[in-house]
């Protein structure tokens, strides 16, 4: 490759598509966010100061960004509401990732190992309930698990338990939403992996000596490392900021950094400390983020 | 097994394959094969793609399973054995190497796996990174290495186990020619080295006549004959073998018994050595084009030279002998040329005279 390519005019209107998408639709948005999260609360539309207008000029654009304060996120770091949020999101995203995992692997591997013309099949109903509305799934799932759903009254009839154990409105339930819902973002990635690798590998590995189990352990999952990179990064940011899932299935005790963001916003009209747990929960994923993707683009020359 | 030791362990053959037959569903890859392989034999399973060498092999490795017939090794019965538990490795046609591992972790699976102290494992993998060439390659990642040393790692692999026969499916098949040669030698350098039994695979036959023992050459899952590289070069037992081990002519003809036999064709009479079918036969003679003497004059069969092709040690010659049979003639002399007329000098020896029905 050439260290300078020369681009015609068209090429380089093509290469700045992007970025100008990502400059509008990210960017921006970003940066007033960033900027709301440092302003005043006020009772007002939009309850926040400062409001930048272009008649400020230079000189009234520097007045009023004296003005801009760190209280929002100096709320965060001493309210144990932010506080027990986030470790809560954290923990909640952690947990649901970790089972999604452990779901989603066995099926990568039955679909990678299936017949060839069998795949586009099984790729097919791994995306199946992308078809109903998410959050149509979501409320089943309150059928499900209720005191008197689907589940307790099965086991009831069935005679295992007496009283229904309450599954609905707990940090169970949350993640059980979150499996369900994030299980096809965790399932694709991980069989791109497991059906790109050359089945001689696993036959090499027992003509050595390995048992299935050795095999499995030494050639196989090291080998899905990235598979597994993509699709825990694919559910757990997500999972971490998810208001859904939590807001239906949670009740009113799951406490999520979402949920508590959203009464920011729209409950309480504090837009800066809202801004502010957006800013912070950005920060808190952006750093795993980047360690993950140094260990996926590390491990790339190791590919044949 | 009494009968086994009564001879004496040396002459029992290291595997035996025993009327294996494997189909896919209508295809038939093994039809009901019998082989021995001698211990610290090289032994070569030649054909052409689909014959079901490959399938063999597989089966002797246990990632195959015979439909019927039995596999001993030293005498044990390897079936229903896992391939893991097998005391055979196998050297893979795409090498089949570990891309998350480096050379080092490569060589050290198959020992890893036994359970072998550290500092047995790593005296041994040294000791097989000499063997193969790569010392100072210990850390490196396998898509840094070439084609050729990818090859060795692979070979170097297999053997680590300490395996009783080696298996080597194409393993020469990925190398440019002039390195194919290269390593031919040192293939062979290794097994006389190891003592270790080699299995070859390959549809190559100067690759099979060079490295091997003894070479089956096998056809549509049947083996057509097993002998050594010369005996399959000089003395082919069927059409096909005669047809797919080396350049040959094909001269169709009647036997004829008379004061002396000979093939009656349409261009002349060329006199057999000896003959086993009968008076009046319809057969083929294969004559290699280097056994075919061209001179200017004297006795043979006459015929003009259509086409001179210059091969650099040595010319082949299409000569046609009238009827529109063309013969090819190897010859090394470099003064002849296109148009005219020669006398063709078949052998005495004519060992490869085949029936119509073969």
């Amino acid at each position: 490759m050439k260290k300078n390519p020369t681009l015609t005019r068209g090429q380089r209107l093509v290469l700045l598509a992007p970025y100008l998408w990502i400059f509008a639709f990210l960017l921006a948005p970003l940066i007033l966010v960033l900027k709301i999260s440092v302003s005043h609360t006020i009772l007002a539309r939009p309850p926040y100061r400062p409001i930048f207008e272009l008649s400020d000029g230079v000189d009234g654009f520097w007045t009023k960004a004296q003005t801009f304060t760190f209280d929002a996120y100096r709320i965060l770091f001493t309210d144990s509401l932010y506080i027990n949020a986030y470790v809560s999101s954290l923990t909640i995203a952690a947990v649901a990732t970790l089972v999604t995992l452990l779901v989603a692997y066995p099926f990568a591997l039955a679909m990678a190992r299936a017949p060839e013309s069998w795949r586009p099949f099984l790729i097919g109903l791994a995306a199946a309930p992308f078809w109903t509305s998410f959050l149509i799934r979501v409320y089943a799932w309150i059928a499900l698990l209720k005191d008197e759903g689907l589940i307790n009254n099965s086991l009831i009839a069935l005679g295992l338990i007496d009283a229904p154990i309450q599954m609905f409105a707990t940090r169970f339930a949350v993640v059980v939403g979150i499996v369900y819902s994030y299980l096809p973002f965790m399932l694709l990635p991980l069989f791109a992996a497991l059906e790109r690798q050359d089945p001689a590998l696993r036959e090499a590995s027992a003509d050595l000596g390995a048992t299935p189990a050795q095999t499995f352990l030494r050639v196989t999952l090291p080998l899905s490392r990235e598979g597994i990179i993509a699709g825990v990064l694919l559910v757990f940011i997500p999972a971490v900021g998810e208001f859904v899932i939590p807001d239906l299935l949670g009740g009113s005790d799951t406490l999520m950094i979402g949920r508590t963001l959203w009464n920011d916003f729209f409950a309480n009209h504090d837009w800066p400390t809202a801004s502010a747990a957006a800013v912070l929960l950005l920060v808190l994923l952006i750093a795993p983020l980047a360690a993950l993707e140094r260990m996926r683009f590390g491990q790339k020359d190791l590919r044949p | 097994m009494s009968l086994t030791t009564a001879t004496g362990s040396e002459s029992a053959p290291l595997l035996s394959i025993r009327r294996v037959s494997r189909r896919y569903g209508p295809v038939i890859a093994l039809d009901d094969v019998s082989l021995h392989i001698a211990r610290g034999e090289f032994f070569a399973l030649l054909g052409p793609s689909g014959c079901g060498k490959t399938t063999l092999m597989r089966c002797v490795a246990g990632f195959e399973t015979p439909d019927s017939g039995d596999l001993l090794l030293d005498g044990e019965d390897l079936g229903g054995m896992p391939p893991y538990r097998r005391p055979v490795n196998m050297m893979f046609q795409s090498y089949a190497l570990f891309p998350h591992l480096d050379v080092f972790e490569n060589v050290a699976f198959g020992l890893r796996r036994q359970g072998l102290n550290k500092d047995t494992i790593a005296g041994r993998v040294r000791a097989l990174l000499q063997l193969t060439q790569l010392d100072s390659y210990g850390l490196r990642k396998i898509n840094e290495l070439s084609g050729g040393q990818r090859q060795r790692v692979a070979l170097a692999r297999a053997l680590a186990p300490g395996p009783r026969l080696l298996l080597l499916d194409e393993p020469l098949g990925a190398l440019d020619r002039k390195l194919r040669e290269e390593t031919q030698f040192h293939l062979k350098k290794i097994q006389r080295e190891t003592g270790t039994s080699f299995m070859i695979v390959t549809h190559d036959q100067d690759e099979a006549l060079a490295l091997a023992d003894r070479v089956a050459v096998m056809r549509a899952g049947r083996i057509e004959q097993v002998a050594s590289p010369n005996d399959i070069y000089e003395r082919p037992a069927t059409r096909f073998v005669a047809g797919f081990v080396g350049d040959t002519n094909f001269i169709d003809g009647v036997v004829v018994l008379d004061s002396g036999p000979y093939l009656l064709t349409d261009f002349g009479r060329i006199a057999l050595s000896s003959c086993c079918l009968p008076d009046g036969a319809r057969a083929t003679l294969s004559v290699r084009p280097e056994d075919i003497h061209a001179r200017r004059d004297g006795p043979g069969i006459s015929g003009i030279i259509e086409e001179f092709v210059f091969r650099g040690d040595n010319t082949l010659l299409r000569v046609s002998v009238g009827n529109d049979v063309i013969l090819r003639v190897a010859t090394w002399d470099m003064r002849f040329s296109v148009g005219e007329s020669v006398r063709l000098q078949f052998p005495l020896d004519t060992p490869a005279l085949f029936a119509e029905t073969t």
